[in-house]
């Protein structure tokens, strides 16, 4: 047994480096013929009692992990812009619901929010609170206004190549934060 | 051993003493001799079914980059044949046609084959398999739902009426021209894997390649069953669960523009 693994194993190596060799040895010899070696035996290694392979796939279905993907997937502006986008409206729509429903609701719980007493409240605070409150007010609005603009584009089937891509998502996130700065600073 | 030895010698005379023992692939390159090894790490997802209940963990891996060819699927190649045999990943073609290594590196899904190893040596690069897909071992993804969801929107040409002479569906170079950009997609389901809404959504939402090619049909002069195609797309699911986030069009290895032509079909659906 060991003897034939160790001509096996040489004749594998004489093939990979030096192929012309191999050539003239590639009929089986007269001796190994004689010996009945001329055929490639195998071990039999599997055992004979398995269970049924359909039944070992479905087992291994339902134990199946699901790759990695939001937490390894590379950072880039196309969809990260775009989670963003959603977040904003999510926010800005949740805003004014929430904002509405108080303002219906404060006569009878005896808020003041109409407006008057809304300007008194902005006017007493101090210039980096005004600042902070419309800034935080103002970015998300300006984010979503202006991405929308690129979804539309998008929509009418412009745009759609991975530099303009790139390009107007940058844009977007420029324009957005200088014009809520604006906004905030008015 | 001592005989093995011999017996190799005798016949092979003529080889280098210390010539490493496995045969050389195209994956591992002759070293030059006077280079300091380039090391880099290689990270990569492992999960074993055979041992379900092990969690799947990232196994590092240390090449040197002088022994090893400019791709990616090179040193998966190389780990394989000479690391950890145990590594498991699907290739063929090795030069970006079959679509077979397609797979999650550095973050972003691409073809191994196609994607070359960073030289930076400093960073170690991370190998995941196709995002949100199921792991059927190490880095091979369970493709059976993404074929299923191609077999449905029936990739062939549907016609009824026969031609004038009874030969080829001829077409005209322009009418051909709308293919370009939608043929060559090989379906290695990068795009799809890369899309958060398939990721949230594959079970209804088509996904990018598949629409891909539903538009290559809806886009062909000589398929006859546009409308009823168009109709098995007209649906809050199959194609409007595309929020044009365009991870697709980012990350396709063949360059093409999946994000473009779910435009198009949102388009004639549209009109």
């Amino acid at each position: 047994m060991f003897s034939q693994k160790v001509v096996q194993q040489s004749m594998r190596r004489l093939a990979v480096q030096q192929p012309f060799a191999m050539r003239s040895m590639m009929g089986a010899s007269p001796v190994a013929v004689a010996l009945g070696k001329n055929l490639q035996t195998r071990q039999v290694t599997s055992s004979t009692k398995t269970e049924d392979p359909a039944q070992i796939l479905i087992k291994q279905r339902l134990a199946r992990p699901i790759a990695p993907h939001l937490s390894i997937y590379k950072p880039q502006i196309g969809w990260i812009g775009s989670s963003l986008h959603r977040i904003t409206g999510v926010a800005l729509s949740g805003t004014l619901y929430l904002w509405a429903t108080a303002y219906l609701a404060s006569p009878v719980l005896g808020w003041h929010l109409e407006s008057a007493s809304m300007v008194a409240a902005m006017g007493a605070l101090p210039l980096v609170g005004k600042v902070l409150l419309k800034t935080t007010l103002a970015l998300p609005f300006t984010y979503h206004c202006m991405n929308g603009l690129r979804h539309l584009m998008w929509d009418l089937g412009r745009g759609l190549t991975n530099p303009v891509i790139i390009k107007t998502g940058w844009a977007v996130i420029g324009l957005s934060v200088a014009s809520a700065l604006g906004l905030a600073l008015i | 051993m001592a005989s093995l030895r011999t017996t190799s010698r005798l016949l092979a005379a003529s080889r280098p003493m210390f010539r490493p023992a496995f045969a050389r692939t195209y994956a591992t390159v002759e070293p030059t001799p006077s280079e300091q090894p380039k090391m880099k790490t290689f990270k990569v997802y492992r999960w074993n079914p055979d041992t379900p209940s092990e969690k799947p963990q990232m196994q590092s891996y240390d090449l040197d980059l002088n022994k090893t060819g400019p791709m990616m699927l090179d040193a998966l190649i190389r780990i394989k044949n000479e690391l950890d045999p145990t590594l498991t990943f699907r290739r063929s073609c090795r030069e970006g046609i079959c679509g077979s290594c397609a797979m999650n590196i550095d973050g972003v899904n691409t073809l191994a084959c196609l994607c070359r190893i960073p030289t930076d040596t400093k960073t170690e690069s991370r190998i995941y398999p196709l995002p949100h897909t199921y792991v059927v071992k190490d880095l091979v993804p369970d493709m059976t739902h993404f074929y299923k969801q191609y077999k449905s929107i029936k990739p062939y040409l549907q016609r009824d009426t026969p031609t004038a002479d009874g030969l080829e569906n001829r077409q005209s170079p322009e009418d051909r021209k709308k293919l370009d950009g939608l043929y060559e997609c090989i379906l290695c389901a990068c795009c799809s894997t890369s899309c958060p809404s398939y990721w949230w959504n594959s079970e209804e939402y088509l996904g990018p390649a598949i629409l891909l090619q539903s538009f290559r049909w809806l886009a062909d002069s000589r398929d006859e069953k546009t409308a009823e195609r168009k109709a098995a797309l007209d649906n809050s699911m199959s194609v409007y669960r595309c929020h044009t986030i365009l991870n697709c069009t980012r990350t396709c290895p063949k360059g093409l523009n999946p994000g473009r032509a779910i435009a198009e079909i949102k388009k004639m659906l549209a009109v």
